[in-house]
């Protein structure tokens, strides 16, 4: 156990202006699965970055010894050549393109100059086997769910005969099921010789799998724990973490039971011309003024659809039923109509559609409601800087002015931009899709206590989120969607985990 | 020696927007040292302005539509034939030059709309919608020109604005007689204007304590600009003064850069080039802001067709060959990126004056046409490559 792998001697890592690295060392035993932990912006990636050469040598100090060998690896090539494979939370697979080619992909068995089909498709069904999974290779990627990639993926690494494997974050996008799934499958890797650094938020997952856990805050590490020394909790580990005790993880906060009914969605449907089917099928909820509605579910379980086909419908779904805003019946055909009527919705992908990355914070903030500070179509800047400082300081954004560009901030600090944006436009009804995906504890807490502040205020929220904990903390009430379908509503009070999985997977 | 070590960190932190301006510097030098002066003299630069404005004009509206991640390959035989229906308009159905002028400007829009239509309805590629649209508008070019050929434009009014200057003061005709007044004026003014304007939003920033330049670095920036201003209006009085054709670019210019920096249009058009989807989420209609900027591309094509043909004082079967690749060219020289989201109109403007340059020093030089050809597509790669490297490096 004690012959390590790796080992990373003071790691140093300088971007312009900031220290992502800073001293960090870092120890990896032969057959251990061990866990990379720290707040976003701790210097995990960037870390993971450097050792499989996306960051090349010469552009850090400090050393890497891989099975005892100094390596210099000026690129991933390289890295994986030495045996180190690794698995973004982006998933890197060729959506058009089949399993075998996929898993084959730059690494393609050929006789000379051609590729030898049979071959691979014998060897993917290899592959596939190892990773317990069950699906014909000649499928394409994009018809498989995030689960079934993420374990292709690890086939691809599999079939590189890794020795080290890191995966990022593999389980933020999968659901209890897949999750498990997964974790099991890295214990059988373990079993056949197969190091693993697994980086995660999930703090049960890193105690129930670890053999050791190292945790990073601030591009330092702070310390390297045994598993099997019993030193590590979830108390322990967040202490670490954040650099303080943490009591609560969820605000207290005094339940509004208003009796007013803001929005109410009444028989909707919604057919997706793209897919062919249809995604949302008759459903009926209401939210009333100031509560935090949560609406638990699978992955592509119609969550996300619902927010938009109510918020004004931007994937052109055919939609039938009816909604309500504050008793009036409302048909929004475009978000801008939404946004105007007092909803505001912040996305699942902050990266991807909710934010605008080689903008600064301050054009992000006022982006949907540039109204509200220009005259004739002209852009106040002056109010732009003020409103976008106060926004700064009311939900603590971390970042040295508000002429940032939002891509060099942490993931945590995008999703306050990203609520903050959306608070702009003064709304009614706060939609969050995910809020707190992928960013670490501390910032988790600050997103919940704008939500408490939010809704003491009288705003109401709807809150998605596959995080169960979550949903049961926060909301007032919770409705459980599974295959477009609502399967169940149910009061705060009577929500356990149990309850809502068992009517998720329905 | 701490004010050449500002100097130099400036000049990195920067580069990739400096970097155009030093170029333009070292190309100029250079034609001026290989052409004995013949280059920088006042002739020659009021005429470089002037071969530059239609393709200025052009590239404007273009660094628009590239900023939304599109292309409009049809500019060129638009202009072209646009240039043909304002020769029509004018020679053979006798409209009076005011109805000709708005007519094509509207013609203008009109077309651009046209072009965007599958493009903003159909989400078709703007590559394949304004390829079609360019041959539709060379067939209509040929159409338009194939009853008389080359149409010559008697008008001296019309004629004057791709060729003629703007008066000067008559009351100081005694006052340096050989110089351009009203030129030298409008040069003092601008750098008046600019220096104030320079200081007032440093003020700013400083209030909200923002990072701005040190002290000797800003007056370096404003002797820099107002030097460059001063000797340029300074050339250009010496000759006939500025032209019509520098103003409508001026007035354009400055148009599209107060609307591309300061107004809410223009944010929305760079938030759809950053990121559509978020955009649209915003709130924003990706679909109309494709028409505004195809339409507003279609005005000034209009606009560019305008200058072309009153320069050359008629409209021929061939006007507008090629005008599209060096407005593209020019947006890219100018720093403007393919993946949406980035570029100035001011950059663009560099990167058309650049380009012309080029032509116009390889010409005096008595260049072969074959190997201009070759110079100008090694600047575009490397001003790209310059671009594109500066900017990973940055990050």
């Amino acid at each position: 156990m004690s012959t390590p792998i790796l080992e990373m001697q003071h790691i140093t890592k300088e971007f312009p202006g900031v220290k992502a690295l800073n001293d960090v060392s870092f120890r990896v035993a032969a057959g251990e699965i061990h866990c990379l932990v720290g707040e976003n912006g701790a210097g995990k990636s960037t870390l993971m970055k450097v050792l499989s050469g996306v960051y090349p040598h010469g552009s850090y100090s400090g050393d890497i010894l891989f099975n005892g060998q100094a390596q210099k690896f000026s690129g991933i090539r390289d890295s994986e050549k030495a045996g180190i494979a690794i698995i973004y939370q982006e998933l890197a697979l060729v959506p058009e393109m089949t399993v075998f080619e996929n898993i084959f992909l730059g690494n393609e068995i050929h006789n000379g100059f051609t590729v030898d089909w049979n071959e691979t498709i014998k060897r993917a069904t290899e592959m596939l086997t190892k990773v317990h999974l069950d699906v014909n290779p000649e499928m394409k990627i994009k018809d498989l769910g995030v689960g079934k990639q993420q374990l292709i993926e690890i086939a691809k690494a599999l079939s590189k005969h890794v020795q080290l494997l890191i995966l990022d974050e593999p389980t933020a996008a999968l659901n209890e099921t897949d999750s498990e799934n997964l974790l099991d499958l890295l214990r059988g890797l373990k079993d056949h010789g197969v190091t693993c650094i697994l980086i995660s938020h999930k703090l049960k997952e890193v105690i129930s799998i670890a053999d050791s856990v190292t945790v990073l805050r601030d591009g330092k590490t702070i310390c390297t724990l045994d598993a099997h020394q019993g030193e590590v909790s979830e108390a322990v580990l967040i202490k670490h973490m954040v650099g303080r005790e943490i009591d609560n993880i969820y605000p207290p906060r005094q339940r509004m039971a208003s009796e007013e009914i803001l929005l109410e969605v009444r028989n909707w449907s919604a057919y997706d011309p793209n897919l062919g089917r249809n995604v949302l099928k008759e459903i009926s909820f209401n939210v009333k003024k100031g509560e935090i509605i949560g609406f638990a579910g699978l992955m592509g379980s119609g969550r996300t659809e619902l927010a938009k086909s109510i918020f004004g419908n931007p994937g052109g779904y055919h939609i039938q039923g009816e909604m309500y805003l504050r008793g009036v019946q409302q048909n929004f055909s475009h978000p801008q109509q939404a946004i105007s009527a007092g909803v505001a919705y912040v996305t699942e992908d902050r990266k991807g559609n909710g934010l605008i990355l080689i903008q600064d914070v301050k054009q992000n903030i006022t982006l949907a409601n540039l109204r509200a500070i220009s005259e004739r179509g002209v852009v106040d800047s002056n109010a732009e800087v003020k409103v976008a400082n106060e926004y700064k300081t009311s939900l603590n954004i971390k970042t040295p002015t508000v002429e940032q560009t939002v891509g060099n901030l942490s993931g945590g600090n995008q999703q306050k931009v990203s609520v903050a944006k959306w608070l702009f436009v003064k709304p009614d009804l706060l939609i969050l899709d995910e809020p707190t995906r992928g960013i670490d504890v501390g910032a988790k807490y600050e997103i919940y206590t704008i939500m408490t502040r939010l809704v003491e205020q009288g705003l109401s929220i709807i809150m998605i989120s596959s995080e169960l904990p979550e949903i049961l903390g926060m909301s007032d009430r919770v409705y459980i969607v599974s295959s477009g379908k609502i399967t169940g509503e149910l009061p705060a009070g009577e929500a356990t985990q149990e309850k809502i999985m068992h009517l998720a997977t329905n | 020696m701490s004010f050449f070590r500002n100097a130099q960190k400036l000049l990195r932190q920067n580069i990739r927007e400096y970097g155009m301006y030093i170029a333009l510097f070292v190309i100029m030098a250079i034609f001026t040292y290989t052409t004995e002066g013949v280059f920088i003299s006042p002739r020659n630069i009021s005429n470089l302005f002037n071969q530059t404005g239609y393709i200025a004009i052009l590239a404007v509206g273009m660094t628009l539509v590239i900023v939304i991640r599109h292309i409009d390959l049809s500019v060129g035989f638009l202009a072209g034939f646009l240039g043909a229906v304002a020769a029509t308009a004018l020679v053979f159905w006798k409209l009076p030059l005011i109805v000709v002028i708005v007519l094509v400007l509207l013609l203008g829009i009109l077309a651009g709309l046209i072009t965007s239509f599958p493009v903003a309805q159909l989400k078709i590629p703007s590559f394949v919608a304004s390829l079609a649209a360019m041959l539709i508008y060379r067939g209509a070019l040929v159409l338009a020109t194939i009853k008389t050929g080359t149409i010559v434009i008697p008008d001296p009014i019309f004629n004057a604005i791709g060729n003629g200057y703007i008066p000067d003061l008559p009351i100081l005709a005694d006052f340096l007689p050989n110089i351009h007044k009203l030129t030298l004026l409008i040069g003092l003014l601008a750098v008046i204007l600019f220096v104030i304007s320079e200081i007032s939003s440093r003020r700013k920033k400083q209030a909200y304590n923002f990072e701005v330049l040190s002290m000797d670095m800003f007056i370096l920036k404003l002797v820099f600009v107002s030097a460059l201003v001063g000797g340029i209006t300074w050339v250009l009085a010496g000759y006939n003064g500025i032209s019509w054709t520098l103003v409508i670019v001026l007035v354009v210019v400055a148009l599209y850069h107060f609307i591309t920096t300061q107004t809410v249009l223009g944010r929305h058009i760079y938030a759809i080039g950053g990121n559509p989807e978020a955009a649209e989420l915003s709130g924003i209609s990706v679909k109309n802001l494709t028409y505004i900027v195809f339409g507003s591309m279609g005005l000034l094509t209009a606009l560019s067709g305008i200058l072309f043909t009153s320069r050359l004082q008629s409209a021929t079967t061939t006007a507008g060959t090629l005008f599209e690749l060096d407005a593209i060219a020019a947006a890219y020289v100018g720093g403007v990126s393919a993946a949406g989201g980035v570029g100035k109109v001011t950059g663009s403007i560099i990167g058309a004056l650049v380009m012309m340059s080029l032509t116009s020093g390889m010409n005096l030089m008595g260049i072969d046409i074959s190997l201009q050809y070759i110079v100008r597509g090694a600047v575009l790669v490397a001003a790209v490559v310059f671009d594109v490297t500066t900017r990973t490096s940055s990050k």
